[in-house]
């Protein structure tokens, strides 16, 4: 399978601050790479470089074959960015910004107005398509400037940050729009910051971290770097503390970790499930009320915790109350 | 030569957009007539008073100096709505397009020309209403409205490069003052700049804006022999001198616009 995005050794400096230090990635035909780093690691800045808006102090980018900086218009016309705030015309309708765009791609006196109405369809914005912009929801910029960088049907598609800024439900919406747009054979560089998005939308991710690869892989292989799974289970009863702990401790790897208030205890294991019920039903013997019980994978975060020393920006309150708890 | 049409047919896209917000906020297009209206009284009626005009009728003075500084200010439109749109990530989802590299500020700079039409149509509608006349021809009338058009033109280049140069449309609006101010008022718009100080009379001798208004007032017939205008060439000859600045203005400025635009970088 051919790549459609290449970088090799990127380099970006603004004065001081080097936000690119040697980029190097590729984006298999079809697939969806996750860059992925905190506020700051140079996502934006790879992106932009991608999409002819910046040129890079040294190295190589290509789209598709092309040569960012030697045939700018070429990528131009293959790709579609959605940036990391929606960039559409506040005063125009939904309708007239695309419509605008697509006479932009000379699609024409007809084919313009005809791809917009399809897509304001698809982006679930035909009620509101004939309304300015100025009277949406963030999510519905979001999916109008998403919709604009689909117009000219592009086979590479850059989207930075796609679902910042969106409430859950907006962000489920969003992640089921770009997974279909793969299905259709796009290739998709998705920057984030959120682990989850990466796990759940990317083939492969790479992690930077001041303008550098920290770590990449699939989702999978990050979580492996990390450590293995986990069996996590939580009592009903305090009292049962000791007792879960010693029963624990026959099947664990390393050291049972207890958490008194919540009643939680977590476990290393290897062996998967079998290990699992084995747990259990010697629990049950010694006649312990178990609550709640399970496998726990590392997180992404976990991942990025252990490679940055730093944690990321999870999705919601509720998502970091729920991954970090665990740990303590 | 299918360059230049792409480049005309995506400039008229933009063009288009741009006029589309005219229209949904007509607010700004009232707030742009409304203050050379208030110019217009407060010079006629207030200082216009104090202001002697030998042989003359201040108010017809007046309108074109009037019609020359609003155009101006209308050109600082450009610097603004571009200002505005890198602001909002406009100007990168241009960028992204396949489309001409200077279509925009094309775009934009014809945009603000149909701005500026609107403007001196009201305003010429307030000036006939406080006494101004057209004392000359019609095609010498339209040049003469062409010419501060023109003028105005070559200026919304100069605001479209600093424009994409400043970090937001509020920058844009004060580092423009500076410069559209003492070009408009250290002139002969208001006053006769044979009561200037020394160096301030020379300034405003060849301050590109008197000839502009010298060569309005000669076009609509607003001169008086009894109030000739100063022996320098820039005076004598203002059609010349005037068209001299916008080859000048434009020569300099559509270039560093254009390279501006294609590094111009959202913040
Ligand atoms: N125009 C700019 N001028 C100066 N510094 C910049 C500019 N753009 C980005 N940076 C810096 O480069 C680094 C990477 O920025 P960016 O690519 O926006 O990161 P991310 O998108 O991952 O948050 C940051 O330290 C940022 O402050
Ligand atoms: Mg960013």
């Amino acid at each position: 399978m051919a790549d459609m995005i290449r970088a090799r050794g990127l380099v970006k400096r603004y004065g001081e601050v080097t936000a690119l230090d040697g980029l190097d990635l590729s984006v298999p035909e079809g697939t969806i790479l996750g860059l992925l780093g905190p506020n700051g690691a140079g996502k934006t800045t790879a992106v932009r470089i991608f999409t002819t808006l910046l040129e890079p102090d040294d190295g190589v980018a290509e789209v598709a074959g092309v040569d960012v900086r030697r045939d700018p218009r070429g990528v131009r016309r293959r790709i579609g960015l959605s940036g990391q705030y929606a960039a559409v015309d506040e005063y125009l309708t939904g309708y007239e910004n695309l419509d605008m765009v697509g006479r932009l791609h000379r699609l024409g006196r007809r084919g313009a107005p005809k791809r917009a109405r399809e897509l304001l369809e698809r982006f679930a914005l035909t009620d509101a398509g004939d309304r300015p912009v100025k009277t949406y929801s963030g999510g519905m910029r979001r999916r109008l400037d998403l919709a604009a960088a689909l117009v000219a049907e592009p086979t590479v598609l850059f989207l930075d940050e796609p679902t910042t800024g969106l409430d859950p439900r907006g962000r489920t919406g969003m992640w089921d729009v770009i997974r279909e747009l793969v299905d259709g054979g796009a290739t998709l560089l998705l920057t984030t910051q959120y682990l989850e998005e990466a796990d759940r939308l990317a083939d492969d991710i790479v992690v930077i971290d001041h303008g550098r690869i920290i770590a990449q892989g699939t989702a999978d292989q990050l979580k492996a770097q990390v450590g293995g799974e986990r069996v996590e289970l939580v009592l009903e009863q305090a009292e049962d503390v000791e007792l879960a702990r010693s029963v624990l401790a026959g099947s664990a790897v390393g050291a049972v970790v207890v958490d008194e208030h919540s009643r939680r205890l977590t476990a290393p294991v290897s062996g998967g499930a079998p290990v699992l019920m084995a747990a259990l039903a010697r629990l049950q013997d010694e006649g312990v009320k178990v609550l709640d019980f399970g496998m726990r994978r590392p997180t992404l975060d976990d991942v990025f915790l252990t490679l940055t020393g730093q944690t990321t920006r999870t999705t919601t309150e509720a998502d970091q109350a729920r991954e970090q708890e665990p740990a303590r | 030569m299918s360059a230049l049409l792409d480049t005309f047919a995506d400039g008229a896209i933009v063009a288009r957009r741009n006029l589309i917000k005219i229209k949904r906020v007509p607010d700004l297009l009232v707030f742009t007539t409304l203050s050379p209206i208030m110019f217009v009284l407060l010079f006629g009626y207030i200082f216009g008073g104090s202001i002697e005009i030998p042989g003359g009728n201040y108010r017809e003075f007046l309108i074109a100096g009037i019609f020359a500084q609003t155009v101006i200010f209308g050109a600082t439109i450009t610097g603004a709505g571009l200002a505005d749109d890198i602001q909002k990530g406009i100007i990168d989802r241009f960028r992204s397009l396949p489309m001409s590299q200077s279509a925009v500020l094309l775009g934009r700079t014809a945009s603000d020309v149909v701005n500026n039409v609107i403007v001196i149509v009201v305003m010429s509608v307030t000036g006939l209403a406080i006494g101004w006349r057209i004392r000359t021809s019609v095609p010498e009338a339209i040049a003469g409205f062409l010419l501060l058009l023109l003028f105005a033109y070559a200026v919304s280049w100069i605001m479209a490069y600093l424009g994409l140069l400043v970090p937001s449309p509020e920058v844009l609006n004060n580092a423009s003052f500076l410069v559209t101010f003492p070009l408009t008022f250290v002139a002969n718009t208001f006053a006769r700049p044979e009561t200037f100080p020394g160096p301030v009379r020379t300034f405003a001798n060849w301050n590109p804006v008197s000839a502009v208004v010298q060569a309005a007032r000669e076009l609509f017939g607003n001169t008086s022999p009894a109030n000739p205008p100063p022996d320098v060439w820039s005076l004598q000859n203002p059609v010349a001198y005037t068209l001299i600045w916008v080859v000048a203005i434009l020569a300099v400025f559509v270039p560093l616009a254009i390279r501006q635009y294609q590094r111009a970088a959202s913040r």
